[in-house]
């Protein structure tokens, strides 16, 4: 590079260029935080759905499923499984019960959990309000 | 060594790749887990595995990051460390605490790691890449604060050069993102927006100028070329970096629940996030062509370039990939993914802080310059094998990735999740049979510091 364009004048554009986009950006989230309740439904976290989450994080799900396309892909999409087993909370709760404790011969399975009734419910209902989520039609069909 | 006190990036480079060695084996079992679903089960469920791999990964370039940093600042500064001591003592703190919480891991069931961590207190476990319990967060913070102040009093000490700069800003920045781990409202769109400043914001933003940095240190050493042309260079890239990247978060906000002007914000920017990683390749490569001095260390200039070069093409080509989102829209969440992810992972910080290895450690262990040249030719052989065997691993995923993506996603019968699995076992079948030659070229690597350790030096004739 010729001495037209100075280390100054590279050092300014990181600066400035930086500075400016990173201001842009904290303008984007705040409308976004602003905004997203309409997206989120946050009026429907109730305290289940709450211990849901808790429950999807202490049992670390995401280090196998994709929950809205994030985390682990050794096991199926789960942020539209109500929809997919039928808009049944108890189907859900009915498949992580019976989870086999030592796994099925040759093939990938959940582990067994152990979780009470309650925690059950919840982790049901978390995955419920989750795909009522408005996710600009995200997966593209119900297999996820 | 110019400086005493760079001696102590010796642990920090020891103990990084000890723990790739741990990362590796993890790997391997989960690429046999993706083919036999029950090897080791229920001992080691997928879920740990992964949590293992990932977490060793983060914490093995920790500790390459803070080696680099004790042994380039000095340098640059033109003084001794702050305090080897403190440098001393937060390196055990961070092994010890970083071993315990795999050991966790690896030994109770996660949901009992987090009521003995008592994770209820400060929830923050239980989210990608962020597993570890909340105490073993705060320590890292705490080792990030010791280790930033200790690099910040050296500068401040010292000279105050542009390289030196750059990372620090790099450093902090890591710091400061990394307080983003411990906000986890209940809303998980808000929690996914948020995750995302960890870690977009650490591997797609301020990595890169720690990256850059680190490059810039090794080719201003190893070329000889003036600092100033060489600083520039370093202040357009990471320029465009951040100009590109921070915007360019926005390619994870298309489909969890944010406003849809993402979907044009994020494609946008992150089309462009392209562009500092080819400059990168420019600039290297010109560097070497331009070097004033024939510098004897031909293994650590091969790790340079091969860091810019898959660099470019694994955070670059690969992530450009399936930025767009429409785009996205069909491969969010797929193997294509993952194959990003591991190439851009090798290829950029993998290789950048093998390449401050390479250039550091023979000085460090008593060298003038360099290795002998059958300990390099070792090297040389683990760099290409390890590198080829990382193209195929990404190569194998991308294919499975675009299969998945067709059946399970784009044909009108759409197939479910598993019976895709089914259908694309092959390509993880090569892919584990590439992850097996990579253990080889890492065997290798550790080889090439015991053989030809007594030949004379290599020098350029």
């Amino acid at each position: 590079m010729s001495e037209v364009f100075t280390k100054i004048m590279a050092r300014n554009i990181f600066y400035g260029g930086s500075l400016f986009f990173f201001l842009l950006f904290l303008g984007l989230t705040f409308d976004t935080v602003q905004s997203s309740h309409k997206r989120d439904h946050r009026e429907n976290i109730t305290e289940k759905v709450a211990l849901g989450k808790k429950v999807w994080e202490d049992n670390n799900c995401i280090g196998c499923h994709t929950l809205l396309g994030e985390g682990a892909y050794f096991a199926p999409e789960l942020g539209n499984v109500y929809k997919r087993f039928g808009n049944s909370t108890a189907a859900i709760m009915a498949f992580i019960k019976t989870r086999p404790k030592e796994g099925i011969p040759g093939r990938r399975s959940m582990p067994q959990f152990n979780l009470s009734d309650e925690e059950l419910e919840a982790v049901a209902e978390f995955l419920k309000w989750t795909s009522e989520i408005d996710t600009n039609n995200w997966p593209p069909n119900i297999k996820g | 060594m110019p400086y005493k006190s760079q001696a102590v990036a010796k642990y920090y480079f020891v103990a990084a790749i000890a723990l790739f060695v741990g990362q590796i084996l993890f790997g391997l079992v989960m690429g046999l887990q993706y083919v036999m679903g029950d090897f080791l089960f229920p001992e080691i469920p997928f879920n740990v595995a992964r949590m293992v791999h990932t977490n060793l990964l983060i914490v093995w370039l920790l500790f390459g990051f803070m080696g680099a940093s004790y042994y380039l600042v000095p340098e640059e500064a033109e003084t001794e460390l702050y305090s080897p001591m403190l440098a001393l003592g937060l390196f055990w703190i961070f092994l010890i605490a970083g071993a315990l919480t795999i050991l966790g891991y690896l030994l109770v069931p996660y949901a009992t790691l987090a009521e003995i961590t008592m994770n209820d207190l400060l929830p923050t476990m239980g989210r990608e890449f962020l597993e570890q319990p909340t105490i073993t967060k705060i320590g890292i913070v705490i080792v990030a604060l010791g280790f930033l102040f200790n690099i910040g009093m050296t500068v401040l000490k010292g000279k105050k050069t542009v390289v030196s700069l750059v990372l620090l800003m790099g450093l902090t920045g890591l710091a400061v993102f990394f307080l983003f781990s411990f906000y986890n409202p209940t809303n998980l769109v808000l929690d996914k927006y948020f995750w995302w400043w960890v870690v977009h914001l650490w591997v797609e933003g301020v990595w890169e100028l720690i990256l850059g940095a680190i490059l810039a240190f090794v080719l201003i050493k190893v070329t000889g070329v003036d600092r100033e042309i060489i600083e520039k260079w370093l202040y357009i890239i990471i320029a465009m970096t951040l100009i590109t990247g921070i915007i360019g978060t926005g390619h994870h906000y298309y489909w969890i629940g944010t406003p849809d002007y993402w979907s044009w914000w994020g494609s946008i920017f992150s089309a462009l996030e392209p562009i500092p990683f080819f400059l990168m390749v420019v600039y290297a490569f010109t560097m070497v062509y331009k070097r004033r001095r024939e510098h004897p260390n031909k293994a650590a200039t091969l790790w340079a370039l091969g860091t810019a070069v898959m660099a470019f093409l694994g955070a670059g080509v690969w992530g450009f990939l399936h930025t767009l989102a429409p785009v996205n829209y069909y491969t969010h969440g797929t193997q294509l993914t993952a194959a990003h992810g591991h190439m851009a992972f090798y290829g950029a910080y993998v290789m950048i802080v093998l390449t401050m290895i390479s250039y550091a450690m023979p000085i460090i262990r008593g060298r003038a310059a360099a290795n002998s040249e059958r300990s390099q030719l070792w090297e040389m052989w683990s760099f290409w094998l390890m590198t080829v065997s990382m193209v195929f691993i990404t190569l194998f995923l991308t294919a499975a990735g675009v299969l998945q993506t067709w059946l399970q996603r784009y044909t009108d019968a759409p197939l479910d999740f598993m019976t895709t699995q089914s259908k694309i076992e092959i390509f993880y079948w090569l892919r584990e049979g590439a992850g097996a030659v990579f253990l080889i070229g890492l065997i290798v690597y550790i080889a090439s510091f015991f053989v030809g350790s007594k030949d004379e030096e290599r020098t350029v004739s």
